[in-house]
């Protein structure tokens, strides 16, 4: 492996500094019968048979109807600990900007971002293009699940904040919200943010047609684990903050270049095969 | 009926509009579409006081809840592994539902009878074993959105209208049922449910005919007791979690559990029947599937 894979690799995981951290149990062995109290709102302790349960059947659930988005974020939940989501802790904590954000806890829905005030920002910002990005793909941001599986308060809101961030890398990199777009997002966000669920998404590669996959694998995972690697934790981003800053700037200061557009290649293949069509049926007849 | 956008229900899957229907809901049973609507052709049929149209119009709320009613379907057959169906199966054949020879044919009432599930048995057992087309099935729930699925599936399955008739009514007091005019009173794993159980049972005696019957399926105690122990198990790890993946609901699945283990015991429910007026029958319950499941039943004496 070159080392320009193999340092970021280390940097971004530290396993040997936070291992023994990241394994100890939250709470003493419980059964279901004797759950202890919810930490959070909505919280439920599973024991570890119910979480492997969960993992398991959601995985091969969201895999078979990915419209279950409820099951992917339960997935992400089930396969965060151990590990996984502690890092992602830390990786916020070391930073000033997440640190504020983790003191903050700012919510991302409709409630708390005005869709019409980010419609009137100039064109090219972050709020501009994120309101734009929903409008096009005709999503909102109240579709994201509460956060239950996860035993720490803190690790609780730190998935819970990434789930709402998703729709912003879209907006960032400008990936549709077709499987071929999420795929290829979900690679850069577990290079970048370690997430095993991001990673087992890969799976969604089966889904894709032959021509997609080629595409993905040629094409965007190339970027998403180049740019994944090197840019800076896209869970740091205050983006409350960051509406009004211009896209290409911000994507400058994490380090991120913008991936080929994907529905513009979509479209014009979409067109050439039409015109080839056409030329076709017009030689045959 | 929830506030929830359309879509959003159809990803989620379900909604726990049917287990945590406790409340009484106002008697707004609106017919599913607009009575005067002369320009379309479609057959319509009446089911009690509604004119109802043919399912091909179902409007998009009855249509959202159609793929939540079969998400708990599939829910009741994930839980109890298929057997629900033969408990049902046996609690209606035990009942003989239908004319006795030289007899008149009945009238039942199925009371937080959803979907339907009951009625539909009883209606093809009459006919099939007793060869009664007359004997009627009123079929009530405190949930009209559960009704509105069950006046569907009858539909789709054939049923004479003025055989099957569904209203929305709370156990607690079946307003619009008059005085000694019932048969055979059932509810099926619905009286868990009731706010007061004295209530519901107090107004089955009042409806029933003097010797009518009075017959409840529910889930009661497991024993021995290390099954008992596996039980539990099953039932607070397994069950809400099948809830969350099959039908994207665990808080209701949770409930559900929580409200079998309130229930009382199958002696104390029969106790309790009694002390509304309802003779036992022998001890006043059989147990199914080693106590997972017990059918009580109950008459009301000649005076």
């Amino acid at each position: 492996m070159n080392s320009l894979v193999l340092r970021p690799v280390i940097r971004r995981t530290g396993l040997l500094r936070d291992l023994p951290k990241a394994f100890a149990p939250q709470f003493a062995p419980f059964t279901s019968l004797s759950r202890p109290p919810p930490n959070y709102e909505g919280h439920v302790p599973l024991t570890v048979p119910e979480r492997g349960l969960l993992a398991v059947g959601s995985a091969v659930i969201s895999l078979l109807n990915p419209r279950r988005g409820d099951l992917i974020a339960a997935l992400g939940e089930a396969t965060a600990t151990p590990y996984f989501i502690y890092r992602l802790r830390d990786a916020m904590l070391s930073s000033p900007t997440g640190r504020r954000i983790l003191k903050d806890r700012p919510r991302i829905n409709s409630t708390t971002m005005s869709m019409e005030k980010l419609r009137k920002l100039p064109d090219g910002t972050v709020g501009r293009e994120y309101v734009a990005w929903l409008d096009k793909e005709g999503v909102s941001p109240d579709t994201r699940s509460q956060v239950r599986y996860i035993d720490d308060p803190e690790c609780a809101y730190v998935m819970q904040r990434y789930r709402e961030c998703h729709d912003f890398y879209h907006a960032l990199t400008g990936l549709p919200i077709i499987v071929e777009g999420e795929v290829a997002l979900k690679a850069f966000e577990f290079a970048n943010t370690l997430i095993p669920m991001t990673g087992l998404s890969m799976f969604a590669l089966a889904r894709l047609r032959a021509e997609e996959r080629r595409r993905a694998l040629t094409m965007y995972f190339p970027w998403a684990i180049r740019n994944g690697l090197q840019a800076k934790e896209v869970i740091n981003i205050y983006w409350e903050e960051e509406l009004e800053t211009d896209v290409e700037e911000l994507r400058k200061r994490i380090g991120l270049e913008k991936p080929p557009d994907l529905r513009k290649i979509r479209a014009e293949l979409k067109a050439q095969k039409k015109a080839e069509k056409t030329v076709r049926e017009s030689v045959e007849h | 009926m929830s506030a929830r956008p359309v879509s959003r229900g159809l990803l989620s899957a379900a909604s726990s509009k049917h287990l945590r229907s406790i409340v009484p809901r106002v008697a707004a049973f609106h017919s599913i579409t607009p009575k005067n609507d002369q320009s379309n052709s479609e057959p319509v049929t009446h089911f009690g006081f509604q004119t109802v149209k043919a399912s091909l119009k179902a409007t998009k709320v009855a249509e959202v809840f159609s793929s939540v009613a079969s998400s708990y379907d599939t829910m009741n057959d994930v839980m109890s592994f298929g057997i629900h169906r033969l408990w049902k199966d046996h609690f209606v054949r035990s009942l003989n539902p239908g004319r006795r020879p030289g007899g008149q044919p009945m009238s039942i009432l199925d009371v937080a009878g959803g979907t339907g599930d009951i009625a539909f048995r009883m209606l093809d057992h009459s006919e099939k074993v007793n060869g009664d087309r007359e004997t009627t099935v009123l079929c009530t729930d405190i949930n009209a959105d559960m009704l509105r699925e069950g006046e569907k599936r009858a539909i789709q399955g054939g049923y004479d209208s003025n055989r099957i008739s569904f209203c929305v009514e709370n156990a607690e007091t079946l307003e619009s049922i008059p005085d000694n005019s019932i048969d055979l009173y059932t509810i099926s794993f619905g009286i868990r449910n009731v706010t007061s159980i004295p209530k519901a049972l107090k107004s089955a005696h009042r409806v029933l005919k003097p010797g009518g019957v009075f017959a409840c399926l529910e889930f009661s105690k497991v024993s021995p007791a290390p099954l008992d122990a596996i039980y539990q198990q099953y039932s607070f790890s397994i069950i809400p979690l099948m809830g969350q993946l099959v039908a994207g609901d665990r808080d209701s699945y949770q409930y559900l559990v929580e409200s079998i283990k309130r229930f009382p015991s199958q002696s104390e429910f029969a106790r309790m029947i009694k002390d509304a007026g309802l003779a036992n029958v022998g001890k006043g319950y059989e147990e199914l599937t080693f106590g997972v499941a017990s059918i009580w039943k109950g008459v009301k004496p000649l005076e």
